[in-house]
C-alpha cells in the first residue's frame, strides 16, 4: 500500500488527506483523526479514499464525534468528503488537572498533597476533569515520602534475584537430625516473621497515591522481596524432608502489633527501622553460623534485601522528622506502647532460642553449647547496638536511644 | 419522564441528569420501564409527562395520540440521532452483488422490534421488490425484545452468524458496521456492503399529550444548556452517546412508519399487531 499523504491544494487551500485504499476500520481513522487534530475548530478537511464504503464509515464516525460532513463525487468518479472539525475534542480538556512533573530532579519533591481527582493517572499527566475521585489513604507527602526513594527503587530493581539460580540447592550436605531440626525451627520462625514483613507494607501499598510513584515502587519490591524470602525459607525447610515446626502465641502477638500500628510512619519505624534492622543482624548471624551452604546462601541474600528495607525506613523517618520534628514523640510512644502490650507475653520462644544456640554450637556437647550460647548472647547485644545507632541517626538523644533500643520486642522483629 | 432500562448504565445516566436538573432548580424524576410498549402506554394514562422514546416508540406514540385526537410532540433528540443509515452486509467472497441476489437466500436480522436491524432493512428490500418470507428467508436474532433494538446484541449475533456462514447476509446500522470492524466481530475487509437504506432518525424525547407546556419548555431549555465542556455533564452525555442535544424533528420517521405498516407491526391506532412479538 502506498503511503497516505496530506497535501494542500493550491486552488482552495483546503487541507486534504488521501487515505487511499486503507479502510477506516483498519487504521484509516487514525489518519483522519491526526489530520483533524492539526486543524482549528470550524476548519474543513477534505478526505479522499478508495476502500469500499469508506464514506459510509466516515459519515457514521463524524456523526458520533460531532463533526459535520458532506460527501460529493468528483468528475473522476471518485468520492470526496468534506469534514468540518467540531469543537468537542477541545471541550474535553477545559479545566483539565495538572499533576506535577514525571521526573524529579535532585531536590525536587512531588506534590504536598495528591488530589483524589488525579485518580490513577501517572504523575505529570494532564487529567480530564470529571473523572472518578479515587480515595487513597496515603495522599500527603509528609506521611510517606523519602528523599532517596527513587534511588532505593532502582537499587532494589537491579538487585532482584531468582531463587532457582541464585541458590545452589543441589550443594551436598547431610546434617545430624538434631541440627537439621534446629534449622527447621529457625525457618518456621523466619517465615512467620517474613509473613508480617510482607503483609504490613502490602496493606499500606494499596493506600499510596500514585503521585508518590517512587514510594509505591519501593513498597512493591519490598513485598516481592518478602515473597521470595518466604519461598526460599520454605524450600530450605523441606529440602531434607523436615516438617514445619512450632509457632508461639507470644511470637504472633509481637508480629500482630506491627499490623496494628496507627499509621504508615509508625509501622515503618517499628517494622523496618527496628524489626528488619534487627533481622539483618540475625540473618548475618545465620549466614555465619548456619551448618549448611544452602542456609548460609539464603540468609546472606535475604540480609541484603532487608538492608534496603531498613534504608527506606530510615530515609522516610528522616524526611518525616525533618518536616515534623515533634513526630519523634509519637515514635517514642509507639515503642513504649508496644513494649507494654507485649510485656505479658513470652517474647522469643524457647524453641527458637535453643535452635539458634544449637546452630551456633554446631553440636550438642557442653563445650560447643557454651560457645553457641555466648554467640546468641552477643547476637542480642549486636541487635540492640544496631537499633541504638539507627535511633541516634534519627536524632534521638543517646540515653533515649539506648532506652528505646532496649524496649524493643524480645521476638526480634 | 419514562426511560427504558436496556442496560445498567441507564440508571447512571438518569440519576446524573436528575441531580443536574435539581441543581438548576428543576424538579425532575424518572420511571424506568422494561419495554417501550409499557412506556408509551404510560404516556396516555397520566403517568408520564414525557418519554425518551426509540423511533419505533415514537411511531406508536404518534399513532396512539392521533387516533385519540391528540398530539404527541418530538421535542428534542441527540445530535447522533440524526441522519442514520442501515446497511445489508455479505461476506467479501460472496457472489451476492445486489439486493436481487438475495432471492431464495437467508438474511440475518436483529430483534423483531429493531428499527435499524430489522424493520428498516426489510422495508428497503420490499421497496426493491423483495418480500421477506416469500422472496427470501429471515433469520431473526431476538435479543431483549421490547427494547426496540437498543441492545446491540441482536445486531452482533446476526453479524457473527454471517461470518459463521449461517446466513448469507446480515443487517446492521452503519456505525455498527464500523464498530464491528474495529472490534474484530467483522474482520476488516471480510465483508462487503450491498445495500444502504435511506436516511432516518433515531430516538427522541416525546412529550405526552396534555403535558404541561411550560414544564416541557423548561426541560428542553435546560437540555439545550447542557454543555459538553461541563465536566459534570460530559460523562453522562458520553454514556448516552451524544455531543449535544438538538430540537426534535419528525421528517425522517416516515420510512419506519411505512415499514411498520408493511410488516404489520402496529395498527393505525398504535395497537400491537404482531402475534409473535414478546416483550
Amino acid at each position: 500500500m502506498n503511503r497516505a499523504s496530506t497535501a494542500r491544494t493550491e486552488a482552495s487551500f483546503v487541507p486534504t488527506i488521501d487515505i487511499e485504499a486503507l479502510g477506516l476500520d483498519e487504521g484509516g481513522l487514525l489518519l483522519v483523526r491526526r489530520a483533524l487534530a492539526a486543524l482549528p475548530v470550524g476548519q474543513c478537511l477534505q478526505v479522499r479514499g478508495a476502500s469500499p464504503d469508506w464514506d459510509l464509515h466516515l459519515t457514521a464516525w463524524c456523526r458520533q464525534q460531532g463533526h459535520d460532513i458532506e460527501t460529493h463525487t468528483l468528475e473522476s468518479g471518485r468520492l470526496e468528503a468534506r469534514v468540518t472539525r467540531g469543537p468537542w475534542a477541545e471541550g474535553r480538556w477545559l479545566g483539565a488537572l495538572q499533576t506535577g512533573q514525571s521526573r524529579l530532579a535532585a531536590g525536587d519533591l512531588p506534590a504536598e498533597t495528591a488530589d483524589p481527582a488525579w485518580g490513577l493517572a501517572m504523575r505529570g499527566a494532564t487529567v480530564e476533569a470529571g473523572g472518578p475521585s479515587i480515595g487513597f489513604g496515603l495522599s500527603r507527602r509528609d506521611e510517606l515520602w523519602a528523599a532517596t526513594a527513587g534511588d532505593l527503587y532502582r537499587q532494589a530493581a537491579a538487585a532482584q534475584w531468582d531463587p532457582e539460580t541464585a541458590i545452589d540447592w543441589k550443594a551436598p550436605f547431610d546434617l545430624p537430625p538434631a541440627i537439621e531440626a534446629a534449622v527447621a525451627q529457625v525457618m518456621t520462625y523466619l517465615i512467620e516473621n517474613e509473613n508480617a514483613a510482607l503483609v504490613v507494607p502490602a496493606r499500606h501499598l494499596g493506600q499510596v497515591h500514585p503521585q508518590y510513584r517512587e514510594v509505591q515502587q519501593v513498597l512493591a519490591l519490598q513485598c516481592a522481596d518478602e515473597a521470595r524470602h518466604i519461598e526460599v525459607f520454605t524450600r530450605r525447610l523441606g529440602l531434607k524432608g523436615a516438617a514445619p515446626m512450632l509457632s508461639t502465641a507470644g511470637g504472633q502477638a509481637s508480629l500482630h502489633s506491627l499490623m496494628l500500628a496507627p499509621d504508615f510512619s509508625t509501622a515503618t519505624f517499628l517494622l523496618s527501622v527496628l524489626g528488619e534492622g534487627s533481622f539483618i543482624t540475625l540473618l548475618t548471624f545465620l549466614s555465619d553460623h548456619a551448618p549448611d551452604p544452602v542456609t548460609r546462601q539464603i540468609c546472606r541474600l535475604a540480609a541484603r534485601d532487608e538492608a534496603r528495607h531498613v534504608a527506606f525506613g530510615m530515609a522516610h523517618l528522616e524526611y518525616r522528622l525533618s518536616v515534623q520534628p515533634d513526630y519523634q514523640t509519637r515514635l517514642q510512644n509507639a515503642v513504649e506502647q508496644r513494649h507494654d502490650e507485649l510485656a505479658d507475653t513470652a517474647g522469643l520462644n524457647e524453641e527458637v532460642f535453643d535452635a539458634l544456640v544449637v546452630l551456633a554450637a554446631g553440636d550438642l556437647t557442653a563445650s560447643a553449647l557454651a560457645k553457641g550460647h555466648a554467640a546468641v548472647h552477643q547476637l542480642k547485644l549486636d541487635m540492640a547496638a544496631g537499633r541504638r545507632a539507627r535511633l541516634l541517626r534519627l536524632g534521638f538523644a543517646p540515653a533515649e536511644a539506648q532506652r528505646l533500643a532496649d524496649l524493643h520486642t524480645r521476638n526480634f522483629m | 419522564m419514562g426511560a427504558v432500562a436496556y442496560a445498567p448504565k441507564v440508571v447512571t445516566i438518569w440519576e446524573g441528569f436528575k441531580a443536574w436538573f435539581a441543581q438548576q432548580g428543576f424538579a425532575f424524576d424518572y420511571i424506568l420501564y422494561s419495554n417501550y410498549e409499557a412506556q408509551v402506554e404510560a404516556q396516555f394514562d397520566g403517568t408520564l409527562d414525557l418519554a425518551w422514546n426509540s423511533p419505533l416508540a415514537w411511531v406508536r406514540a404518534d399513532r396512539m395520540a392521533r387516533s385519540r385526537g391528540q398530539s404527541a410532540q418530538a421535542v428534542a433528540m441527540r445530535n447522533t440521532d440524526c441522519n442514520l443509515r442501515s446497511v445489508i452486509v455479505v461476506r467479501a467472497d460472496s457472489p451476492i452483488q445486489s439486493e436481487a441476489d438475495l432471492r431464495g437466500l437467508t438474511l440475518g436480522v436483529g430483534a423483531i422490534d429493531s428499527p435499524q436491524a430489522t424493520l428498516l432493512p426489510l422495508h428497503h428490500l420490499q421497496q426493491t421488490g423483495l418480500k421477506a418470507g416469500e422472496d427470501f428467508s429471515v433469520r431473526r436474532f431476538d435479543v431483549l425484545c421490547g427494547k426496540h433494538g437498543d441492545h446491540i446484541g441482536g445486531e452482533r449475533d446476526a453479524a457473527r452468524a454471517l461470518m459463521a456462514g449461517e446466513v448469507e447476509a446480515s443487517c446492521m446500522i452503519d456505525g455498527n458496521h464500523l464498530a464491528f470492524g474495529l472490534d474484530g466481530t467483522l474482520p476488516a475487509g471480510a465483508t462487503r456492503i450491498i445495500a444502504r437504506t435511506e436516511l432516518y432518525d433515531h430516538c427522541n424525547f416525546t412529550a405526552s399529550p396534555g403535558a404541561s407546556q411550560s414544564a416541557i419548555d423548561r426541560f428542553v431549555e435546560l437540555l439545550m444548556a447542557m454543555k459538553w465542556d461541563d465536566p459534570q455533564v460530559r460523562p453522562l452525555l458520553e454514556l448516552e452517546g451524544l455531543k449535544k442535544w438538538k430540537p426534535g424533528r419528525t421528517e425522517f420517521y416516515p420510512a419506519l412508519a411505512a415499514a411498520v405498516d408493511e410488516q404489520g407491526f402496529y395498527g393505525p391506532d398504535g395497537s400491537i399487531l404482531r402475534a409473535d412479538y414478546r416483550y
